[in-house]
């Protein structure tokens, strides 16, 4: 059993709502993530998916400590990071990087290349002595896929999936033992997608890296991931292992995202089902009561708006569900929702 | 570089029965850098009822053609260096900005990835709608605003006549692209070009519009001409597909037989690379190397320094976009063996 | 993923990816011909590409740099003598031995020239530096640290930006600087300086505290403060640089309008007093005698009029470098 690196108990991050300039009003919350807890194992990957503004880049900036959680705590080796400040907090980033979204716009367009990389080490100067740091910086460059002789160019001068590469060899430069990847590979065209998903798999055999892989695209998720958790509306509506969520989904969500995914293969577009969810995601300032995903949902009871459904193991189900009626479904074969 | 012959393009210039047709289409982009080739020699065409996807890459000039086609190409920097497009046989890159201006919206309709700078922030959404009626049918208020109605309806927004007075932002991203839809089928068009139309969209949302945008094409009878990057979409709802890479066609097929049987290895190289839903696994093949410079691009085929199946031949001659059989065309010296392989 | 603007096409690097990805190897990227020419540039780098291109640039770099000279060795451009003159040459007309004639006290209206561009250009740059630091750091300050600090700073701000610009100088100068004090050369111009930057660092504030703001949520500072960023580093390293470019355009514009601010003060009798020399004073000296002697006012006039046009012209070029949607 290898250990937790890290572990979320009850994360709960609200945004307050103001109105006015000089005397600010609170006139409501962005309930961004609700209550979600989940652990990190040592050398695995989590893949969290969910739709825009289901609260998955909010956990992430949390995670990184960007933001301090409302209530909860994310502990690293059992030490909650909400609560560490000056040399305690410098020495835990060096454990925990970030990989963002879109390489245009993460990386200063003022610096070289090899000032961007090198920066991790002029943060942390106990890291690597001064004179071995342009050496480094070539080899990370080296690692990640680039050409060391580039050390001297701008971000401009790449492309975006070149950029994207910075981006990582930047992350891995401290070698910390944690990457949260947030939407790393969206903004890439298909073919450059591949490449850096192959990338950070290598990184990962070789440094033994933990990934939180964020993303809206189950395929690249499932892909990546050993364990998956899907978001919707600041929470978690199921966890499991790849295999669990994909092939045998047990909430309605899941399944009608699943669902909706197209695939590549135009022979299967006749007998494929589409859930076809009504409406669109509720406003997080004021999400449904008991079941968030119940004003979409074709399952949806009486109990289902009086209570909120625990993410927990149920009947007839190997994985934790948030749902009063989560059962297994075929999604290929059925399709009667309306 | 060699003129390519296509399904398609009989090269008279004389009307032949197609609804909408590219042909030869050079584009370039002069700007203080220098050149950029963006489209080499495009050639495809749409018939009333059918979807043709362009599939490709950014930078592939998937976009561009589309702009050219809707007269909205930036000039300067983009100028049109040789080549057609007709719409009913008739070229409209020597019509009058009048006459083309007629021609969009009521002949050839397009609708944009980004509904929200799409849709002018100041006007309520039906109002937008309305207006067109009014301009160009020469409805009165009332009318329009009832037609404009009956649009949002069409695109099943909910509450309809609620959501006439509402303002671009008040709808989310979903709802903002069915107006986008109704807008732009407001007059009815012969040829709809949806460029990257649920790009921005999530996964749920996106099988909703793509249902939306297959059903409205059936009943009207209209041309599609879907520019997307998602093989998966393609898959779904495209009749035919041509794969471009930079600014050319690079493949042309029907639907089932480009997936089945890629006859250019950019196309096989893109299959390979995406990962699948159904199945987790190893490595992925990825296609070596980036896309190519537009102000340099490669000697012979633009493909080949990303080629796994490159011989001396691809770096000296432009392959041509020749056919294959019925409705099928690769511009790959080695087509033959990679369709006939096992 | 649509297909990208100019912009992003132009972008696009002329290197190949090296290596398949995964394999992990050495790589040695097969770079086109025209790639091994292009030496890494910055966006500023573009800009001065740019700027070299333009003969406005070179025109009004030209006069500039004319000015700053006459205004560091004045003596270069003329042995008279810009101070002492013999009421005998009262108002002599240009001639062949003095190109610009002489003023009422006989005193060498070139030289004068010559030596009063010291006094103006010292005055508009000084106030120009310090109007930037200024304004800039309050700027800076508000926009990083928002909430109550930047609603104090932005309502001072805004006092200052009310106050009618004319009015506010004679206010400040009257009260240290009227009739009757007996203040020194450089006090005065210490004073001159003090009252155009008071009165016009809101304006710098304003354009630092958006461009701040925006560049403030940029994913790039996001991720400095992940990698564990102190303030002091993203302000100066990731903020600082990024927000330069409205400035510097402002700045050079404002040097000029401060050539001109100058000389009006001088002009109402606030500002710079004889003996000082400065194109404000010549022309405020020059006033009672339009009539009989233009030329006096011509001159001194004239100088002004090239400096701020020089300025303001140099600002739009590097404007338009800067702005890329230009390009």
């Amino acid at each position: 059993m290898t250990e937790n690196i890290i572990e979320v108990r009850d994360l709960v991050k609200h945004y307050p709502v103001t109105r006015g300039v000089v005397f600010k009003k609170t006139i409501g919350h962005v309930k961004a993530v609700d209550g979600v807890s989940f652990e990190l194992k040592a050398g695995e990957t989590l893949g969290v998916v969910g739709e825009s503004g289901c609260g998955k880049s909010t956990l992430a900036r949390v995670l990184m400590n960007l933001e301090k959680p409302t209530a909860g705590q994310v502990l690293y080796k059992g030490q909650d990071i909400s609560k560490l400040s000056g040399g305690a907090l410098r020495r835990l980033r060096r454990q925990i990087q970030l990989v963002m979204q879109d390489p245009y716009t993460s990386l200063n367009p003022r610096m070289t290349v090899g000032d961007l990389i090198g920066e991790p080490f002029e943060i942390h100067p106990e890291v690597a002595p001064k004179r071995s740091r342009r050496d480094k910086v070539k080899e990370l460059l080296d690692l990640v896929g680039l050409n060391p002789e580039h050390i001297n160019r701008y971000p401009h001068q790449f492309s975006g999936g070149q950029r994207q590469r910075i981006g990582i060899a930047r992350a891995l430069a401290l070698r910390p033992e944690v990457i949260v990847c947030d939407e790393p590979v969206s903004a890439l065209d298909v073919s450059i997608q591949a490449q850096v998903m192959n990338l950070l798999e290598k990184l990962q055999a070789e440094f033994g890296l933990s990934y939180v892989f964020i993303a809206h695209d189950l395929s690249v998720v499932r892909h990546l991931s050993d364990r998956v958790a899907v978001m919707y509306l600041g929470k978690m509506v199921e966890v499991g292992t790849e295999d669990e969520i994909y092939e045998r989904p047990t909430h309605p969500y899941t399944q009608a995202l699943l669902s909706a995914v197209p695939v590549p293969d135009p022979t299967v577009r006749e007998s494929k089902a589409i859930i076809r969810l009504q409406g669109d995601v509720p406003s997080p300032v004021s999400p449904p009561s008991g079941c968030r995903f119940r004003t979409r949902c074709w399952k949806a009871q009486d109990v289902c708006a009086q209570e909120v459904p625990l993410l927990q193991i149920r009947r007839g189900s190997d994985h934790p569900s948030a749902c009063h009626f989560a059962e297994k479904r075929e999604i290929v074969a059925t399709h009667e929702a309306a | 570089m060699s003129e390519q012959s296509a399904p398609g393009a009989d090269g008279s210039g004389r009307p032949s029965g197609r609804l909408l047709e590219v042909d030869g289409l050079r584009v370039e982009f002069r700007t203080r850098d220098g050149v950029a080739k963006v489209i080499n020699g495009v050639t495809y065409h749409v018939d009333a009822g059918e979807t043709l996807a362009v599939l490709g890459e950014s930078g592939s000039g998937k976009s561009v053609t589309a702009q050219t086609i809707m007269g909205i190409l930036d000039t300067p920097p983009g100028f049109v260096t040789a080549g057609q497009v007709r719409f009913h046989g008739k070229d409209m890159l020597k019509m009058s900005p009048e006459q083309r201006r007629r021609i969009r919206g009521e002949g050839i309709a397009m609708i944009f990835q980004d509904s929200l700078s799409a849709l002018n922030p100041v006007f309520t959404v039906g109002f937008q709608i309305a207006e067109q009626f009014r301009i160009r049918r020469g409805m009165s208020r009332s009318d329009a605003k009832k037609r404009a109605i009956e649009m949002l309806d069409q695109v099943k927004i909910p509450n309809a006549k609620g959501r006439y007075s509402n303002y671009p932002h008040q709808f989310s991203g979903g709802m903002r692209q069915r107006a986008m839809i109704a807008m732009s089928l407001a007059l009815d068009p012969e040829v709809l070009i949806a460029d990257e139309p649920t790009t921005a969209l999530d996964v749920t949302v996106q099988a909703q519009i793509m249902d939306l945008l297959g059903e409205l094409q059936r009943e009207r009878q209209m041309g599609m001409i879907l520019i997307t990057h998602d093989l998966g979409v393609v898959a779904d709802v495209a009749d035919r597909i041509a794969v471009m890479y930079a600014g050319r066609i690079v493949e042309e097929a029907d639907v089932y037989d480009l997936y089945a049987k890629p006859a250019h290895p950019y196309t096989l190289g893109l299959l390979n690379s995406i990962p699948r839903m159904d199945e987790k696994g190893q490595e992925l093949r990825t296609i070596k190397g980036l896309p190519p410079n537009l102000m340099n691009i490669p000697p012979g085929c633009a493909f080949n320094p990303r080629c796994p199946m490159a011989q001396p031949v691809c770096r000296e001659k432009v392959p041509p976009l020749l056919q294959l059989g019925r409705g099928r065309a690769s511009a790959c010296h080695f087509a033959e063996e990679l369709v006939n392989r096992d | 993923m649509s297909d990208p603007s100019t912009a992003s096409i132009v972008s696009t690097p002329p290197a190949t990816m090296p290596t398949e990805a995964g394999s992990g190897a050495p790589t040695n990227a097969g770079l086109p011909e025209n790639a091994k020419k292009q030496k890494p540039r910055g966006l500023l780098g573009d800009a001065w590409r740019d700027l070299r291109r333009k003969p406005l640039f070179w025109i009004s770099a030209t006069f500039i740099l004319l000015f700053v000279v006459m205004a560091a060795f004045p003596s270069l451009f003329t042995s008279g003598d810009a101070v002492n003159g013999a009421l005998g040459r009262s108002r002599v007309e240009p001639s062949s031995s003095a190109w610009f004639g002489y003023d009422v006290q006989g005193r060498d209206v070139y030289a004068r020239v010559i030596y009063g561009a010291r006094a103006s250009i010292v005055v508009a740059l000084l106030s120009t530096i310090l109007t930037l630091l200024f304004g800039g750091a309050m700027g800076i300050i508000a926009g990083y640290r928002g909430g109550w600090v930047d609603a104090v700073l932005s309502r001072i701000a805004d006092i200052f930006f009310g106050l009618p610009f004319v009015l506010g100088a004679i206010v400040i100068l009257t009260t240290f600087n009227g009739s009757g004090t007996d203040n020194g050369e450089w006090t005065i111009m210490g004073l001159v300086i003090l009252s155009l930057t008071v009165l016009s660092w809101p304006v710098v504030m304003r354009l630092m505290r958006s461009s701040v703001l925006a560049t403030k949520e940029a994913d790039y500072i996001v991720a400095a403060r992940a990698l564990g960023a102190g303030t002091g580093r993203i302000i100066l390293k990731h903020l600082l640089p990024n927000c330069l470019a409205p400035l510097l355009v402002y700045g050079t514009i404002m040097v000029g309008s401060f050539i001109g601010a100058e000389a009006t003060l001088s002009f109402l009798g606030i500002g710079l007093k004889s003996p000082v020399v400065s194109w404000g004073i010549m022309i405020s000296e020059a006033q009672n005698y339009i009539r009989v002697s233009p030329f006096l006012l011509f001159f001194p006039s004239a100088f002004l009029v090239i400096a701020v046009l020089s300025f303001v012209m140099l600002g739009e070029a590097v404007r338009e470098a800067l702005d890329p949607k230009l390009r």
